[in-house]
């Protein structure tokens, strides 16, 4: 196993961890403000300091990661639960009318800047989290769709797929037997990164208050709330960047890990 | 004169041994061939006298060429003999040109590498060069716009710009059809004859070897087994291990008799068309005819043969027999009903037995899994105990052991996959299968017993097939009928003994002379 996939699943266990754990427990209650204890430095009572409102940062850092990990993953599953299938169906209408319906659809899709575009849907539906999941999600089936149709279009001209159809097995059949456990790794591996880039999209629509709304916490918002204070309390903007940071950072290793590892034709020996 | 010495060459992968002890011998102006079944070292041999041995590769010995070691040259020394003392050519000449550039530059590439001429006259002398290998295109073509045989004299031409003392080719014609490697044969020898370089040919094909070159060495293991001049060496193989190899390679199998003349495929008059580029925005496309009005019958039991060159359509028709593809006129019929793809009780009459045996199976799916794939045709799959039955039976039909169904593909074999493949094919019962190049990518031993194992299963219950193959000696020895295809169409067709011993067709008169033949060898039939 690579140093990469041991510190990026580390990394991204850790984070889910947290997520996890803010549903049982978190050191205080970040609902309730306190003054006169804000901008407390780390250490002492509150582990990671305390904000502007007096909030405990670790607590936030907690329950920001829920919501972080939650719009992200339920956003990759979108488009992966759409986008793979609408690839498989290209591929096996490859050449069809069809196929270039999908493609260039997908294309569509892909032409709009997404960051852009998202903002856009947020702003006519209004800001909220499930917004925010949607407009990322859409962002995330061309990517997948593509993927899986380019994946899926050279082993279609594979002999394995051909005995198949010798043996009466329909288009959608085979994509399900033979197609898809062939690009699984390849899924995965893209999934993995889809997330990363899912957190990032999240981190900035609330950034700049599309995304979730307060009293909900998030890593973009505690970040736009901070970024005035930096030069009087500079932790209170660092801790939110560097979980965003790491966490990006750890499901791009374990992406590219988990690639080594589920492909071994891609293994390097590092000598 | 000796242009290359091996001696006592041992290289180790990963403290794996792959070769050990080579010694070898080769003067200038002569052809030694290396051959041996895959695995047996030849390629590596010939890398490590390039100075190309694979990463991680640890060598010891000594590796001759005109007084220098190359093993303990240094690469820029190395890069600068590359091209300019030694050249080589590959087996896959598409890959070993780069697509994007005209044949003309990348042969004047390397003259530009290893000489200080103006570009123009490296071009003129690249164009000289091209003309030299037999080329009749002009310099300035892509790779893709050429033929399988063209692109190698390219290879060619690239491997001897700078007229260098040795030339290893690697399987130069193994991708090649009959015809075109009987001319890159005689293109070779041609030209180390003019030049006076020595050629280290690396080939499986026992007859090419027999045919051209003037000293063989025989590999097994990483080790050279025999060695000699050929007439020596084809008089008198010591080693039991050439005399397999050579009997292996003219193996002739035992059919039983056909039962019946009842008729069980018929091909009539069917016409492929595939669509071409369009050459006007909205204009028509023009099409391709693939198969031109081809027609054919196989009776049960009857074993059929069918050879051709790449192109030809045999593949075509392969997949329009299967119902795989649409054609564009005529019938297909098996027991006079019309073949489709959604009628399963008439697909289950026919199967299929494809040249790879890396790509015909899933690698994801179990052996098991693997060969019951065809039990979707049937109405009532057996299940549970009948299943394990049939797959047992199976297994042991193609004689491989019953704990093979809880494996993987990868665990096995080029010549078990083919066996597995026969069994995916026999599990249903069909009357007729296709075998297609079936045992083309086998070695030569590895082969011998899979047409055997065919065989066999003709004895045990009447079988009919159509046998694609572009190996002449293989259709001979295994089919009772044979039809010739070209540019698709059927040229000639009877009793297969009739058409190899007296071929009417001028195109069958010039695959079976391309052909190279292996010597008539007196105790080849009781070495296996």
């Amino acid at each position: 196993m690579s140093r990469n996939l041991i510190i990026g699943a580390g990394l991204t266990a850790f984070f889910t961890g947290l997520a996890a754990l803010s549903f049982l427990w978190t050191p205080y209650n970040i609902e309730v403000l306190d003054i006169p204890n804000r901008l407390l430095t780390p250490g002492g009572a509150h582990v990671l300091g305390t904000d502007h409102f007096g909030r405990d940062i670790l607590s936030m850092v907690m329950m920001g990661a829920r919501t972080s990990i939650a719009v992200a993953l339920v956003a990759v599953g979108i488009g992966m639960g759409l986008g793979v299938p609408l690839g498989l169906w290209a591929a096996a209408r490859r050449g069809s009318l069809l196929d270039d319906l999908i493609m260039r659809g997908n294309d569509l899709v892909f032409a709009f800047p997404s960051l852009v575009i998202a903002i856009l849907i947020t702003a006519v539906f209004g800001p909220s989290a499930i917004n925010a999941i949607i407009a990322i999600g859409i962002f995330n089936i061309p990517v997948f769709a593509r993927l899986t149709r380019g994946a899926a279009l050279p082993l279609w001209e594979r002999d394995f797929i051909l005995a198949a159809r010798v043996s009466g097995k329909g288009a959608a059949r085979i994509s399900v037997e033979h197609i898809l456990p062939n690009i699984a790794n390849l899924m995965i591996v893209q999934g993995t990164i889809q997330f990363s880039l899912g957190i990032l999209a999240e981190a900035a629509l609330s950034y700049i208050g599309l995304g979730a709304q307060p009293p909900t916490a998030s890593w973009g918002r505690m970040l736009a709330d901070a970024q005035t204070l930096v030069s009087i309390a500079p932790h209170v903007a660092l801790i939110p960047g560097f979980a965003i940071l790491l966490t990006v950072l750890g499901l791009n290793l374990l992406g590219d890990g988990l690639r080594d590892w589920l492909d071994p034709r891609l293994r390097v020996v590092r000598t | 004169m000796t242009l290359l010495t091996i001696k006592d060459l041992s290289v180790q992968i990963g403290g794996t041994p792959v070769l050990q002890g080579i010694d070898l011998d080769m003067a200038a102006g002569q052809i030694t061939a290396i051959t041996g079944e895959s695995g047996s070292g030849k390629s590596m041999t010939a890398l490590a006298t390039m100075g190309l041995l694979p990463q991680g590769a640890v060598a010891q010995g000594q590796i001759l060429l005109d007084g220098t070691d190359i093993l303990q040259t240094p690469e820029p020394a190395l890069c600068r003999m590359r091209g300019n003392a030694m050249g080589m050519v590959f087996q896959e000449p598409m890959t070993a040109l780069n697509p994007v550039q005209t044949i003309g530059a990348q042969v004047a590439e390397t003259i530009l590498i290893h000489e200080q001429v103006t570009k123009a006259e490296a071009h003129a002398r690249a164009a000289a060069m091209l003309e030299r290998v037999g080329l009749k295109v002009a310099p300035t073509r892509y790779p893709h716009e050429l033929s399988g045989g063209q692109r190698q004299r390219v290879v060619i031409a690239m491997a001897i710009a700078m007229r260098p003392k040795l030339l290893i080719a690697d399987e130069p014609t193994t991708a090649l059809d009959v015809t075109t490697q009987a001319r890159i044969l005689d293109l070779l020898q041609g030209l180390v004859d003019e030049f006076g370089m020595g050629l280290l040919l690396i080939t499986h094909d026992l007859a090419v070897v027999a045919d051209v070159a003037d000293r063989i060495a025989v590999m097994q293991h990483g080790r050279i087994v025999e060695e000699g001049a050929t007439p020596d060496l084809l008089r008198a193989m010591r080693h039991p291990y050439t005399r397999a190899l050579f009997a292996a390679s003219a193996r002739a199998v035992d059919l039983p008799p056909v039962p019946t003349d009842a008729p069980l495929l018929a091909v009539r008059n069917v016409v492929r068309d595939y669509p071409t580029k369009r050459l006007s925005l909205f204009g028509p496309r023009p099409t391709f005819r693939a198969l031109n009005n081809v027609s054919l019958t196989i009776n049960r039991g009857e074993r059929v043969g069918l050879v051709g060159e790449s192109g030809c359509g045999k593949s075509t028709l392969t997949r329009a027999i299967l119902g795989l593809e649409p054609v564009q006129g005529g019938t297909i019929t098996v027991d006079d009903a019309p073949v489709s793809q959604g009628d399963h009780a008439l697909r289950r009459k026919m199967q299929v037995v494809f040249q790879d045996p890396y790509g015909s199976f899933n690698p994801r799916h179990r052996v098991d899994r693997l060969i019951t794939e065809p039990f979707h045709l049937l109405d009532n799959p057996p299940k549970g105990e009948d299943r394990a039955k049939a797959i047992a039976k199976a297994l042991k039909d193609v004689g491989l052991p019953p704990d093979a169904a809880g494996k993987y593909i990868h665990e096995f074999s080029g010549g078990q996959r083919q066996r597995l493949a026969i069994a995916r094919a026999l599990i249903v019962e069909p009357d007729l299968i296709i075998f297609d190049e079936a045992v083309s990518a086998l070695d030569v031993s590895v082969r011998a017993q899979v047409l055997d194992l065919i065989a066999d299963l003709c004895r045990k219950r009447p079988l009919a097939y159509l046998f694609i193959s572009h190996d002449l000696s293989v259709v001979r020895s295994i089919t009772d009928r044979v039809l010739v295809m070209q540019a698709g169409k059927i040229v000639e067709s009877g009793v297969t003994e009739t058409v190899f011993a007296n071929p009417q067709h001028p195109y069958t008169q010039s695959l079976i002379a391309a052909a190279p033949q292996l010597p008539e060898l007196a105790y080849a039939a009781d070495a296996l």
